[in-house]
């Protein structure tokens, strides 16, 4: 670690303006460039370590012809879609309709009803707000993992509408219990707070209802805060599988996650395809992260650690 | 009328959060038998934890995977920090780069780790090792190093979070503390010590004790890598609940060893609040 922390004393990244120190006068000695050769070998070493595992799932994925059990490409052979077509056949087809079902539905239901939460949490004081906030704090630090086996129990014993069964082994019981989460409700309250309280009286003397001051101008000043939340909330839900893994119990509601784990665990199937289904899952979180770099960065930096 | 609003959000978190705490309290006193009824058994679940060798071996491999996958990462997060920390163009193209494990989902970080770890020779880590004359190792599937190898899975994906929780700390550093060091005539490895090491260390202490904490409910990377295997060699607490329910079929059981975990959950969380609040009365 000293090495790497060695570079600003001799200005190797006097450009950067590194943190670690002020500029040391710029001097091309041998031993500069020694440590811009181990600066750059390091940056290597990261990319290799981070980047290069991810790579070779892709190469992998579009590889024919892969003879070894544990094999895998720097750089695609005899490339083919085959892998991806007969992964698709398997189940991931399924399983993919069925995750981006409970992300969109999901998504909305837990975005709206914190919204609507925060709105009254950020504006009004009232008797029991503090307990409010409180018991949403608690259910934040409240374990899911831990209270799966439960929940699995109580889902049996709510029925649903129509069909005559319960939550168990249906898209309800795979979306609801996603829905209430603490942190979108506060990382919403906090934006709110800090919305002038002037633009919400100017629309009130304008006889504006509290119901329109929210959809009208409280929520099109969110979006910023709201985009952050779509993102954090998202990846939670595409990140599920205790709750699949208990839910689904005919593979046609299994999620993508729980596809992928039971087409890894078979014999019959290659690297190439247990790749390619690894493959469809990551896909859209690197998206989203790609994409929404900025509101994701934000996010991740003011305060919420990961819920 | 705020009750109106807040209804929503109090009915999910009721139903689906509360209500099966509450309900898993419960089932914990009880022996759980499908279609027979559930019988009263007061503490005897309990009883049994304590007394279970499986579950003890259990929580000390969580503890060991918590304690190692959050100090692991924490200590690559600060290289990785201190390599790629700033504003300039190629250094935030890299972050951006090393950042990808952290946003690929657990189950297909560990399913691709599976495959990249097979324990033959043609195994890509193993061939690797090959290349400089050592392996192959066994990885997962040894019970020596299954769970060195789990921690080094976590470690990879969760590292390239805490770097860029350091790169803002160590961007929020006041530059002035540099420059005093500096003229006091701090050599870099002092400035390291006597300054960055200091700024950073409320950050440090927030992850360090939340990522513990969080890591007693070890799931997903566990079940996906090794199923708790082999041997039981990477069992951990909420493996080891899944399979009393859905293996053994003993829901109360289970039920009992998540109450437990909630619990100490849940202490080590007031301890952690109660500590830093003094902390800062200081």
């Amino acid at each position: 670690m000293s090495s790497t922390y060695g570079g600003p004393e001799t200005g190797s990244v006097a450009a950067t303006s590194s943190t670690l120190g002020l500029r040391a006068p710029r001097r091309l000695t041998r031993s500069r460039a020694g440590r811009m050769t181990l600066r750059l070998l390091l940056y290597g070493v990261a990319v290799f370590i981070f980047v290069l595992p991810l790579w070779t799932l892709v190469a992998t994925a579009f590889s024919g012809g892969l003879a070894r059990l544990g094999q895998v490409m720097l750089l695609p052979k005899h490339a083919t879609f085959g892998n991806l077509t007969q992964a698709w056949n398997l189940g991931v087809a399924r399983g993919l309709l069925n995750s981006v079902v409970v992300a969109v539905v999901g998504l909305t239901l837990q975005l709206t009803v914190s919204t609507l939460a925060a709105h009254a949490l950020a504006r009004r004081r009232f008797r029991g707000s503090t307990v409010v906030l409180l018991l949403i704090l608690a259910t934040m630090m409240m374990p899911e993992e831990v209270i799966a086996v439960p929940l699995f129990q109580v889902l049996g014993k709510i029925p649903q509408p129509f069909t005559g069964g319960t939550l168990v082994n249906s898209y309800a019981g795979l979306t609801l219990p996603l829905v209430g989460w603490a942190l979108p409700v506060f990382v919403l309250t906090g934006f709110m707070r800090r919305i002038p309280l002037e633009l919400e009286e100017a629309a009130r003397v304008d006889g504006a209802s509290d119901f329109r001051i929210l959809t009208r101008i409280i929520v099109p000043l969110c979006l910023p805060a709201l985009g952050t939340c779509a993102v954090f909330g998202f990846l939670m839900i595409w990140d599920q599988y205790l709750l699949p893994l208990l839910v689904a119990q005919s593979p046609d509601m299994n999620t993508l996650t729980v596809v992928v784990t039971s087409l890894q665990a078979s014999q019959e199937q290659g690297e190439g395809v247990k790749l390619a289904a690894v493959l469809v899952l990551m896909v859209p979180g690197v998206l989203v992260y790609l994409g929404l770099q900025r509101l994701f960065e934000r996010g991740l930096l003011s305060g919420s650690l990961k819920g | 009328m705020p009750w109106l609003y807040l209804a929503p959000v109090l009915v999910f978190i009721g139903v689906f959060k509360l209500w099966p705490t509450i309900w898993g309290v419960y089932l914990s006193f009880f022996h759980v038998r499908p279609y027979l009824g559930n019988q009263y058994v007061a503490g005897a679940n309990y009883q049994r934890a304590f007394s279970d060798p499986d579950l003890r071996a259990a929580v000390v491999h969580t503890v060991i995977d918590a304690v190692g996958a959050v100090a692991g990462s924490i200590l690559v997060g600060f290289a990785l920090a201190l390599l790629l920390e700033g504003p300039a163009r190629h250094l935030r193209i890299l972050r951006t780069a090393v950042f990808l494990p952290t946003v690929v989902a657990m189950v297909a970080a560990a399913s691709l780790w599976q495959t990249l770890l097979y324990p033959s020779r043609y195994g890509a880590v193993n061939s690797l090792l090959g290349a400089f004359g050592a392996g192959p190792a066994p990885f997962l599937s040894s019970t020596h190093s299954s769970l060195a190898s789990v921690i080094l899975i976590q470690v990879w994906k969760n590292a390239p979070y805490d770097m860029v929780i350091f790169v803002a700390g160590l961007a929020g550093i006041d530059r002035q503390l540099y420059e005093a060091a500096h003229i006091d005539g701090a050599g870099a490895l002092q400035r390291l010590r006597y300054v960055t090491l200091p700024s950073l260390r409320p950050i440090t202490t927030i992850v360090l004790t939340l990522g513990i904490i969080r890591g007693l409910r070890v799931f997903t990377e566990i079940w996906v890598a090794t199923s708790g295997g082999p041997a039981g060699s990477t069992q951990s607490v909420v493996t080891y609940i899944y399979q009393q329910f859905s293996e053994n079929n003993d829901a109360g059981y289970a039920a009992a060893i998540g109450t437990l975990l909630l619990a100490v959950t849940i202490v080590l969380t007031c301890l952690n609040l109660w500590w830093r609040n003094r902390r800062e009365a200081w």
